[in-house]
C-alpha cells in the first residue's frame, strides 16, 4: 500500500515548540481534504507539543538566523515555523 | 453638488488606520447606487492611466465619480491620501460560486517599504457578503511587514485573521501592504468587488481633525497586539508603528512606552558646543 503524506505547518509565538499556535496551514496527500487559505479560525491545537501527541511527526523547524544588520527593527515573514507529517 | 463637507477623520481613527492597516465603513454606499453596481459591474468599468487625477478618471456623475465623493468615503480618504490624488489604476473582482479553491494570502503590487507614504486601496462590496460568498481574508496589523506580493501563500490561517462578513454598501480603505486574499466562494452568487488604488500627491502629515491629537485613545490604539504577532515581533510592530505615526504627525518625540526613544539615545553624538 503506498503511504500518502499529511503536511500540518504551524506557526508559534516563540523559538519554543511548547509556545503558543498563532497561525497554521494543511496540506493532504491523501485528497480526503482541500484545506485552503482563509478556512477556519481556531487552530487545530493549541501549541506545537500538542501536535507531537496527537501523532503528528516534526520533520522541519525554523533556524534561528540573527537579523541582517541595519534591518533589525525590519518585521517580514513569521519566524517561528514548524513543519508536521502525517503517513497515510 | 455637495451640500455639506466630507466627514474628516479623527486622530483616533487614523491611529486605528496605522495599528490596523485598513477602516472599514459598513453600509456608507445607498442602496440605490449599490443596485446600480451590480448592474456596472459585470460589464467592467474601462481603465484609466496610470496616474489620472481623479476629476479626470471619473467625469462627473459617473458611478466611481459618486462613490469616491459620498461624503464617510471622501472625508477618509482625505484623511490618508490628502487631497487630489491620483488613480493609480482600478479593477473588478469577482469569485466565482463554488470556484474551489482561495487566492493566497498576498500583498498587492510589489514590496513597498515606504516609511512615510502609503497607497491606499479601496474595496467596495455591492452585496451584502455572507460567510460562504469568500469574502476578502484581511489579516489586521499585516501592512508594515516587508514581504514581497504571494510569497506569503503558504500560510493559510491567522490567529485574529478577519474573514469579510459585511452588508451591502460596505467599503474599506486598505494600506497597500495589507496581506489579504479572496476566500474561497461556497455560495451560489458570483461575488463582487470594486477596487481602486489610489497614490497621494501631497505629503500625508496632518491631513485629517486633529483636534483629538492628544486623547488617550490614539496610544492605545498604537499600542494594539494582535494575535497572530509573536511575542517578539509585536514589539518591533508597535516600533514600527511608531515611526509612522511619527511620520504623519511630524511629532518625532511621540513614542509608546519608550519604545523608539530608548534605542534612538545616543549621547555621545550630540554637540557639546
Amino acid at each position: 500500500m503506498t503511504l500518502r503524506q499529511q503536511v500540518l505547518v504551524l506557526y508559534l509565538a516563540s523559538s519554543a515548540l511548547d509556545s503558543h499556535v498563532v497561525g497554521w496551514s494543511r496540506y493532504d496527500g491523501t485528497g480526503a481534504s482541500q484545506p485552503t487559505t482563509g478556512d477556519s479560525d481556531e487552530p487545530p491545537y493549541p501549541d506545537g507539543v500538542a501536535a507531537l501527541r496527537d501523532g503528528w511527526r516534526l520533520f522541519q523547524a525554523a533556524q534561528l538566523l540573527p537579523p541582517h544588520p541595519g534591518d533589525e527593527y525590519g518585521t517580514s515573514f513569521l519566524k517561528h515555523e514548524f513543519f508536521f507529517e502525517k503517513l497515510t | 453638488m455637495r451640500t455639506s463637507a466630507p466627514q474628516l477623520l479623527t486622530s483616533v481613527q487614523l491611529a486605528g488606520f496605522v495599528a490596523h492597516g485598513y477602516l472599514r465603513m459598513d453600509a456608507v454606499v445607498p442602496a440605490e447606487m449599490n443596485q446600480e453596481a451590480l448592474e456596472l459591474l459585470p460589464n467592467g468599468i474601462p481603465e484609466v492611466p496610470y496616474g489620472t487625477p481623479v476629476t479626470d478618471a471619473y467625469p462627473e456623475g459617473s458611478f466611481p465619480r459618486r462613490l469616491v465623493e459620498l461624503l464617510s468615503v471622501a472625508g477618509a480618504l482625505r484623511g490618508l491620501v490628502g487631497p487630489d490624488p491620483t488613480v493609480d489604476h482600478h479593477a473588478v473582482h469577482v469569485r466565482e460560486p463554488h470556484e474551489g479553491r482561495a487566492q493566497g494570502l498576498h500583498g498587492d503590487a510589489i514590496i513597498d517599504v515606504r516609511p512615510d507614504a502609503f497607497d491606499v486601496q479601496l474595496m467596495y462590496y455591492p452585496q451584502r457578503v455572507t460567510p460562504d460568498m469568500g469574502g476578502t481574508l484581511v489579516i489586521p496589523g499585516s501592512h508594515l511587514r516587508r514581504t514581497n506580493e504571494s510569497d506569503t501563500a503558504r500560510y493559510q490561517n491567522l490567529r485574529g485573521q478577519t474573514r469579510l462578513v459585511c452588508p451591502a454598501g460596505t467599503v474599506l480603505l486598505l494600506h497597500h501592504g495589507i496581506w489579504h486574499g479572496g476566500r474561497r466562494n461556497d455560495s451560489d452568487i458570483r461575488r463582487y468587488m470594486f477596487k481602486i488604488r489610489f497614490n497621494p500627491t501631497v505629503p500625508q502629515v496632518r491631513l485629517w481633525d486633529t483636534t483629538d491629537m492628544a486623547d488617550t485613545d490614539v496610544v492605545d490604539e498604537l499600542s494594539r497586539y494582535f494575535p497572530w504577532y509573536e511575542n517578539a515581533t509585536a514589539r518591533l510592530e508597535i516600533f514600527n508603528r511608531v515611526r509612522l505615526w511619527r511620520a504623519l504627525t511630524g511629532d518625532h518625540s511621540f513614542d509608546v512606552e519608550h519604545w523608539v526613544t530608548r534605542v534612538t539615545n545616543r549621547p555621545a553624538h550630540r554637540s557639546h558646543a
